[in-house]
């Protein structure tokens, strides 16, 4: 699955990296808490959060983590963006709730992992 | 950022700003960056940038910032992060995964879930704390390059 399969599944509009929509992602993390991400991720390549700060984007920088999934119609501020933009990292926005982009994301053959 | 590339290791020396929540994680940042360069291992680079990233949003949630030194040797990584803020009363507590004191406005941030020292431990081979009452904290890591 590519960033752009998970765009399309989401409805979900580009706020950022729109250059690189054809990054391969093979699973997924979903948390509001930056701690539990930090402590549970394991190598995961896309970040579901309804969190929408600064510091997802630097979460993301420190797992090399590639996509972010804004959920709940959050928008990424200029900040956000602009960090986004630097590292590379794409910012996808939704108005799924967390649950239903999970749902999606998981019947399209996108897993997560256990801990 | 200080850079000291003098034997035995190059020393990096960052100020974490106190109450600037935006900025958390500069540090850390530019550690992951420097240590990509220098061709260190992604899984070395993934549990430093982790580590200080964590103990750098402590400083600023309960330190009013402080100072991090990085000193990277052939063996190993050191990151010595320092506060003057209130210390901490029960380490033992403090290490417990869940266990926190930060403010309810810290948890609406996406941190102060209780994960910040125990991830820290987990995520390095080496962590001593020094706190002292009033005086400040002192923190104390290291991640293995072999």
């Amino acid at each position: 699955m590519t960033v752009k399969d998970i765009q399309s599944a989401l409805k979900a509009t580009v706020s950022s990296g729109s250059e690189y929509l054809d990054t391969e992602i093979t699973s997924a993390f979903a948390s509001d808490m930056m701690s539990e991400v930090l402590a549970f991720s394991r190598g995961q390549s896309v970040l579901i959060t309804g969190l929408c700060n600064p510091q997802v984007i630097r979460t993301a920088e420190m797992l090399d983590i590639s996509c972010i999934v804004l959920i709940r119609g959050k928008e990424a501020n200029e900040e956000m963006i602009r960090m986004a933009e630097a590292r590379n990292v794409v910012i996808l926005q939704t108005r799924y709730i967390m649950f239903s982009a999970c749902g999606i994301l998981y019947n399209l053959g996108l897993d997560g992992g256990i801990i | 950022m200080d850079v000291q590339s003098s034997t035995p290791g190059v020393v990096l020396k960052y100020v974490v700003s106190p109450n600037d929540f935006t900025r958390a994680g500069e540090a850390s940042s530019n550690v992951k960056n420097i240590l990509k360069q220098m061709g260190i291992s992604p899984d070395v680079i993934r549990k430093v940038s982790i580590a200080m990233y964590e103990g750098e949003i402590n400083m600023v949630i309960h330190a009013n910032g402080g100072d991090i030194t990085v000193t990277i040797t052939p063996e190993k990584i050191e990151m010595v992060l320092r506060d003057d803020g209130p210390g901490i009363p029960d380490v033992e507590k403090a290490m417990q995964a869940g266990y926190s004191t930060a403010p309810e406005q810290v948890r609406s941030l996406g941190f102060g879930a209780g994960m910040g020292l125990p991830n820290m431990k987990n995520y390095t081979d080496e962590m001593k704390i020094d706190t002292v009452l009033g005086v400040g904290t002192t923190v104390t890591m290291s991640v293995y390059i072999s």
